[in-house]
């Protein structure tokens, strides 16, 4: 008879969300029933098999993990520029391995930050960052703000659990206490559920946002410089009036600002308006992370090379550049002359170029499943997937340290396993080549 | 096919519902590529380019090109002159490899030219 087992408190993995309140019916290798999960959160646990196959292929033919290990070391140590990306969906604990064999083959060594916030974590370093974890949000604020986002879509619980709904401390009527604004060039699914929309014109976030900083700091405006932007003066006036005179503010941003011609500059924007809020009220900013572990990935690159992505180790210290040390461009530049790809698809959502550089160069891919990118790897491992299979830590979108608990056993290795393999293999031929020498 | 003239849209690639429950069977599964596969237009601008659910469409940047169906959006969802579509393997054939020196392709707010190809082939 097939076991069966429930799983408390267990963590959904597939947003950065992180909820950790779910409970999983669990019989033999699948998950039955996942309560407490959204949409998003019930398709991740409940589609959840054990991949069939070999756990190690080399050029699409199954070879033994030892193998597989053996050849991913030579490769990474044969190259002159090898880089090291993905990173977001893994725990904490293989991340480290990662960034430490980065550090020995002198790779460059980036997440998949660089293609969703990238831009904004470039913005906190040239603006700062004043900011808040949920449980704040959750119990203080009264004004809530999601801008270029669609959180009904892509974080389904983010409203519930952290933002909008809770009954907190200071807000004991939940969705009753707060003003809830979305701004955003579509009427996404998110809309309905806002006090206010407003809908600005695509490529208009950054004049919009100086608007609302100008408007702040009680400048006056003609209501025609504000024709090419979707909304009104009128409007603005009144938002900057609410961010001013509320308790406790908060603005969640998307990737419709850093994906957005501007990037960063559009994040810069809105990290200013915060600070300037601060004269006024108690005001924060925070992006919407979407990976379930993204910010692990920050943290982890943060704390041991000082930056948080697109850094080069192949001089022996850390450098920091974003677009020259970032992965599209490594790719499409054709620099990078070898790769190793940790749960992330880029050949599923890369440029072409990217993608038609990184199908030349011998590569490793370590993912849960078979992707467009593993498909095409030199030496390709099925991993078990965290947070089902694998235990650990991950890292919440308000850098929150959360565990994971594992619901059943994988007959595949964790990312941390291989990860490891390869790092022992690296020393070991790096060791040779040095007494060789 | 005949072919319609090409107009200048503006191109929002995102996150859908579908593209997220549908990854978790399989990146090679009908919903999935279904879901990326497929660009959504505003009804007032299907109305006048007499563009009905289901018909290719093109969608050309500097970059590359795609020939893929099309279906209306949800009303109000997007204004005239604009495209809406789940992020993925088409979409991202459109997007530049220029970062502008942040890491970050402009993946959202593309000009693309947009135009009618026809009733999908097996119509
Ligand atoms: S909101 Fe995100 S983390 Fe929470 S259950 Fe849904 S998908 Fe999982």
């Amino acid at each position: 008879m097939t076991e069966l087992k429930v799983v408390a408190n267990a963590t959904c993995t597939f947003c950065g969300c992180v909820c950790d309140d779910i409970e999983l019916t669990v019989e033999g290798d699948h998950i039955t029933k996942a309560k407490n999960a959204c949409v998003l959160g019930k398709a991740w646990f409940l589609n959840h098999h054990v991949e069939p196959g070999p756990s190690a292929r080399i050029r699409g033919k199954e070879v033994s993990l030892e193998e597989a290990m053996d050849e991913a070391a030579r490769i990474l140590t044969d190259a002159k520029f090898p880089i090291v990306y993905g990173l977001s969906d893994t725990t904490c604990e293989a991340q480290r391995v990662a960034v430490a064999i980065a550090d020995w083959v002198g790779a460059c060594i980036d997440t998949t930050t660089s293609v969703c916030h990238g831009p904004s974590g470039m913005a906190f370093q040239g603006v700062g960052e004043v900011t808040c974890s949920l449980g704040e949000v959750k119990n203080r604020a009264d004004l809530v703000i999601f801008w270029g986002c669609n959180p009904a879509e892509s974080h389904p619980r983010h409203w519930t659990r952290y933002s909008t709904m809770p009954k907190g401390l200071f807000v004991p009527r939940g969705r009753k206490d707060r003003t809830v604004v979305l701004v955003d060039v579509r009427k996404t699914k998110s809309a309905p559920a806002a006090d206010i929309f407003l809908q600005i014109r695509p490529r208009m976030d950054f004049e919009v946002l100086w608007v609302l900083r100008a408007l702040v700091k009680g400048l006056k405006l003609d209501p025609a410089d504000l024709a090419d932007t979707g909304v009104s003066l009128q409007q603005l006036e009144d938002l900057a009036g609410k961010m001013k005179s509320c308790k406790f503010g908060v603005l969640f941003f998307g990737m419709g600002l850093s994906m957005t011609r501007g990037k960063h500059l559009n994040v810069e924007a809105a990290l200013a308006l915060t600070r300037d809020l601060n004269d006024f009220t108690r005001f924060y900013a925070a992006p919407m992370r979407g990976h379930g572990n993204v910010t692990g990935a920050d943290n982890v690159v943060s704390w041991q090379t000082g930056y948080p992505f697109g850094v080069h180790l192949g001089k022996g210290f850390p450098r920091f550049n974003p677009g020259e040390f970032t992965t599209t461009d490594t790719l499409a530049r054709k620099e990078a002359d070898a790769a190793m790809i940790i749960a992330s698809d880029p050949m599923g959502n890369f440029s072409q170029a990217a993608r038609d550089h990184l199908g030349t160069i011998p590569y490793i891919a370590l993912d849960p499943k078979e992707t467009a990118t593993t498909a095409a790897a030199t030496v390709a491992f099925t991993t078990a997937t965290y947070g089902i299979n694998v235990p650990g830590t991950v890292y919440r979108m308000d850098d929150v340290p959360i565990p994971l608990r594992a619901a059943f056993d994988s007959p595949h290795p964790s990312d941390e396993l291989v990860l490891r393999g390869i790092e022992k293999r690296v020393r070991a031929l790096q060791r040779a080549s040095a007494a060789a020498r | 096919m005949e072919k319609k003239a090409e107009e200048l849209f503006i191109l929002i690639a995102g996150r859908s519902t579908r593209q997220g429950t549908s990854m978790n069977e399989s990146k090679f599964g009908k919903d999935y590529t279904e879901e990326i596969g497929t660009v959504q237009v505003c009804p007032e601008d299907m109305n006048r380019l007499a563009i009905s659910p289901g018909d290719l469409v093109r969608l050309r940047t500097g970059q590359g090109a795609i020939e893929i169906p099309c279906v209306a959006a949800r009303d109000g969802e997007l204004p005239p002159g604009m495209l809406f579509m789940a992020y993925g393997h088409y979409s991202s054939q459109l997007m530049g490899s220029d970062t502008h020196g942040t890491g970050m392709p402009s993946s959202k707010g593309l000009d693309v030219y947009f135009s009618r190809i026809g009733p999908p082939v097996s119509a």
